[in-house]
């Protein structure tokens, strides 16, 4: 399974991560050579298999709908890149 | 420097509780290593010297109250994917290098009730992924057995550093093999416990369903000890397990006889080193004088663990650092034109190579029209595997085998095709996709360098394989080698 420039393109875009122009062509046969490794799980058939998630079987716990966290605005926005009066600040979104 | 010391946490306590030495004199000292050897190898990104001596001070008066715990003054130092109130925190990311903490992580929380110091935090693959430590954005980490070799990763500071001499024990976590291949390939002992038993509240997450936290050390008898500090209910973790505390050292001496051990033909391949495979051999030899009864066992399906592992885990991988997102916390990109291009360049920036590659790949594999063929298969196969170890353990207790199919190798060995460095991964990445507990211990070494022994065990059973490998200490003292230059 090779997977194109193009297509690299479009995965970096979903994750919103920025890819450098010149360095397209090395992930692109990187992941290729990935998935061309991973299609060895077609060697088996699972037509018949419930795929797992968890290997215990677990279930989600539910615990009483109580506030357990107290407010550490201020502690949190310090780590902040850019926060004003109490708000964490980005890039204007609507014009 | 004290002399003389003891390598294990366990003869360090009794040193203690003698009164050998305070706990800030053992502080004084590992710090006085880490400060005179670390410049070598670069186990640790952060040292904590004047919390740890703080701590050390804290311990020392509540052992003059009488309220010592087991490890009360114990040194050690946690890998840096465990959140650390005050201390950053990086996960060994530009994303985190200016990440304090603003909340301890339980594992954390525990050690720090149980009256440990932790000296600082330890060197890593970025955000765990790798399996040789060369992708930390601290610069990679050295073996202390051949300072041109790699420490094995993604916990490979945790092991250098334990190996070297400069903290007794550390934590490490465990996704697809990150405690038991480094611990191979520094000559140390980690376990992975069974999946829910360590909490992952404050341990940064990288693959959910698979990550384990757990303890690395020179002793299975330490493992055991900080095992029981670490390991317990955490209702802040939704896959904690709810059991009762349990005593991990109460079957360090049970006598071997009668235990069945099964070697899965599958684990002693063509992939395998003949110095790793000599070692091992020798190993169960030991094994079967102590009365324990070998035979062979066959896992059908654990050739497809890695490929299986390598979409799971990138899947989740790209679900988990969706978060970071330069907008609360973390690394934000310069003059961002829009939103848009503050998530990209952010993430662009902030993440490496490898965690860029895993990213992609998991966005690849979840996406519309691919989910079926990649997800949805492993998922099927990852049922497989576990099914094999379900019929393993009806006929033996323990699986043993080789924990790495090599040695440690060369730094910048899988530079150029990081899919040759996944298939280092192929005997443990099984005991993740299954749960189970598992753990590695010094076997011997092969042209000079430590070879590991697997043991896996089945669910809850890590009482059972710490006391197989501590019968086995008691009769090698592999895991008491120090490499030349760090006596």
């Amino acid at each position: 399974m090779a997977i194109s420039e193009d297509e690299v393109r479009a995965m970096a875009r979903l994750a919103r991560v920025a890819i450098e122009p010149d360095d397209m062509a090395g992930y692109a046969a990187q992941l290729s050579g990935i998935l061309a490794f991973v299609a060895r799980m077609d060697e088996v058939d699972t037509s018949a298999v419930e795929p797992l998630a968890h290997p215990l079987d677990l279930i989600a716990r539910l615990r009483p709908d109580q506030v357990t966290e107290g407010n550490q605005r201020e502690l949190f926005q310090s780590l902040a890149p850019e926060v004003e009066r109490g708000l964490y600040l980005v890039p204007k979104v609507i014009e | 420097m004290i002399d003389a010391l003891p390598r294990t946490v366990a003869r360090l306590a009794e040193g203690l509780a003698r009164g050998d030495y305070s706990s800030v004199e053992l502080t004084r000292h590992y710090l006085e290593r880490i400060a005179a050897l670390d410049a070598q190898l670069n186990s640790f990104i952060t040292v904590c010297a004047e919390q740890a001596l703080a701590e050390a001070a804290a311990a020392d008066t509540r052992r003059a109250t009488g309220k010592a715990g087991p490890l009360t003054g114990i040194p050690y130092a946690n890998k840096d994917i465990f959140c650390t109130r005050g201390v950053r925190t990086s996960c060994a990311s530009r994303m985190l290098d200016n990440f304090i903490a603003p909340y301890d992580a339980t594992a954390v929380e525990r050690l720090r009730g149980a009256g440990m110091v932790m000296l600082g935090k330890t060197n890593m693959d970025e955000f765990a992924m790798g399996s040789s430590n060369e992708s930390s954005y601290y610069g990679a980490v050295a073996n202390p057995w051949d300072l041109a070799r790699v420490p094995g990763g993604s916990s490979g500071g945790s092991a250098a550093a334990v190996a070297a001499g400069l903290v007794p024990i550390a934590t490490g976590t465990d996704t697809g093999g990150s405690i038991r291949q480094p611990a191979a390939f520094c000559g140390v002992s980690g376990i992975k416990p069974t999946y829910g038993r360590v909490s992952r509240y404050g341990m940064i997450a990288f693959a959910s369903s698979l990550d384990q936290g757990g303890p690395m050390g020179v002793s299975a008898e330490d493992l055991a000890l900080m095992l029981n500090v670490l390991a317990g209910f955490d209702p802040r973790d939704s896959t904690s397990i709810e059991r009762p505390d349990e005593d991990f050292t109460r079957l360090l001496d049970a006598p071997l006889a009668g235990l069945r051990i099964g070697l899965p033909r599958e684990y002693f391949d063509q992939h395998l080193d003949a110095g790793v495979r000599a070692c091992v051999e020798q190993a169960v030899e030991t094994l079967q004088a102590r009365g324990a009864a070998v035979r062979d066992i066959s896992l059908p399906h654990v050739a497809l663990a890695i490929p299986a592992y390598y979409v799971i885990a990138p899947a989740e991988c790209s679900s988990n650092l969706s978060r970071y997102d330069g907008a609360r916390f973390g690394y934000r990109c310069a003059n961002p034109r829009d939103l848009n291009d503050l998530y990209c360049r952010s993430r662009g920036e902030g993440f490496g190579a490898e965690v860029k590659r895993r990213i992609l790949i998991g966005t690849y594999v979840l996406s519309s029209g691919y989910y079926d063929a990649y997800y949805r298969k492993a998922q099927q196969i990852r049922r497989l595997v576990r099914d094999d170890f379900h019929a393993a353990f009806e006929n033996v207790d323990v699986i043993l085998g080789p924990t790495t199919p090599t040695t440690a190798y060369h730094t910048g060995t899988h530079a150029a095709d990081p899919l040759t460095m996944y298939l280092g991964d192929i005997y443990t990445t099984a005991a993740n996709l299954a749960g189970l507990p598992s753990l590695s211990v010094p076997a011997g070494f092969s042209d000079g360098l430590p070879v590991g022994m697997q043991l896996t065990a089945n669910y809850f059973d890590e009482a059972r394989l710490l006391g197989l490998a501590h019968r086995y200490q008691q009769d090698s003292d592999w895991h008491l080698r120090t490499p030349s230059g760090f006596n």
